[in-house]
């Protein structure tokens, strides 16, 4: 009798502690991967026209579909997003899978929401421009719940996303 | 059976006690704050050697993109940066939300203030603050010194 009502209160307990987080202790401590990130999210580009790489920036954007959120071109900033589908066809077999075992309903993602945020600064030698992109994802679940969120740091994302830059660079500069 | 009925008491009243902090009206967290006034814009500001704006704000979102932030928004006239960082996974996974203000102070200093949410909460430990200033100080090359 006493082992469970010990069992009970350690729960309660347990229960109430469980809120009381708190901000992660590295949250805003500078990692050993950011030097690896940058070099994985950055591109100089041979000009001094900051302008011209952020509007082939914004352009590369529109073509992938990303509606502009926000700008200020006098800091070298912009923000863009786009709201895709996240149905995964894994996840899909998976879900069937368990219900199919009596495991009921379980949820799998639906939508998502891809932002990209980009910032244009002059090189430290003044003869390039430095391009830095990040984007990020947050996903909903077809119960309409967030189940993910995340920045995304696949380096293929990144190496495609920045040779259309290239590309939107050179047309750009040759009025194409 | 006395050990029983004490037990059965604290079972009771430890969840009463757990939910003893919460709030009868959540109206009130429009205004709410648990510091002082002063006290949260010393843990959120420091000032720095540069008189300039747009150097500074530069380095504000180099900072927030190396912390894994992604910049919501940037006004250089308003002096304001905000960002989100969606950090951990799975079940521990958090939104951090930011904003930073940089306004001049005289001819050569920057006053830059941050704050912070972490999910629903703000933060108002002064440890985030100071490592935010100490990874702006890098990029700035300057030390953050406390204002007066």
């Amino acid at each position: 009798m006493n082992k469970r009502i010990l069992l009970y209160i350690s729960l309660t307990a347990t229960l109430f502690i469980v809120g009381c987080g708190g901000i992660p202790k590295d949250a805003l401590i500078l990692s050993a991967d950011t030097i690896e990130e940058r070099q994985i999210q950055s591109r100089y580009y041979d000009t001094k026209n900051e302008e011209a790489i952020i509007s082939a920036s914004a352009a590369v954007l529109q073509d992938l579909g990303f509606t502009l959120d926000k700008s200020e071109t006098r800091l070298g900033f912009l923000v863009a997003s786009k709201d895709r589908d996240a149905r995964d066809t894994g996840q899909i077999a998976a879900a069937v899978f368990v219900a199919l075992l009596g495991g009921g309903n379980m949820p799998i993602d639906k939508r998502q929401k891809i932002r990209v945020a980009l910032i244009v600064t002059p090189g430290l030698d003044g003869k390039k421009t430095h391009v830095r992109a990040k984007f990020q994802r947050k996903v909903w679940n077809n119960r309409e719940q967030v189940s993910r969120v995340e920045t995304l740091n696949d380096l293929d994302i990144y190496q495609e996303f920045f040779s259309k830059l290239s590309k939107a660079v050179f047309l750009e500069a040759n009025n194409l | 059976m006395k050990i029983c009925k004490l037990f059965i008491s604290v079972l009771i009243l430890l969840p009463l006690l757990s939910t003893s902090g919460c709030q009868l009206n959540s109206k009130k967290q429009v205004l709410a704050t648990t510091e002082s006034q002063v006290k949260i814009r010393s843990i959120q500001t420091r000032s720095f050697d540069s008189n300039n704006k747009n150097k500074v704000m530069r380095s504000v979102i180099s900072t927030l993109q190396d912390l894994d932030f992604i910049v919501d928004n940037a006004d250089l006239i308003l002096g304001s940066v905000s960002g989100t960082k969606f950090g951990g996974s799975g079940r521990s996974s958090y939104q951090l939300k930011m904003t930073v203000s940089v306004r001049p102070r005289g001819e050569s200093q920057m006053i830059v203030r941050a704050n912070a949410q972490y999910n629903l909460e703000a933060i108002e430990d002064p440890k985030p603050y100071q490592d935010f200033f100490v990874a702006l100080g890098k990029s700035l090359f300057l030390t953050a010194q406390n204002i007066d």
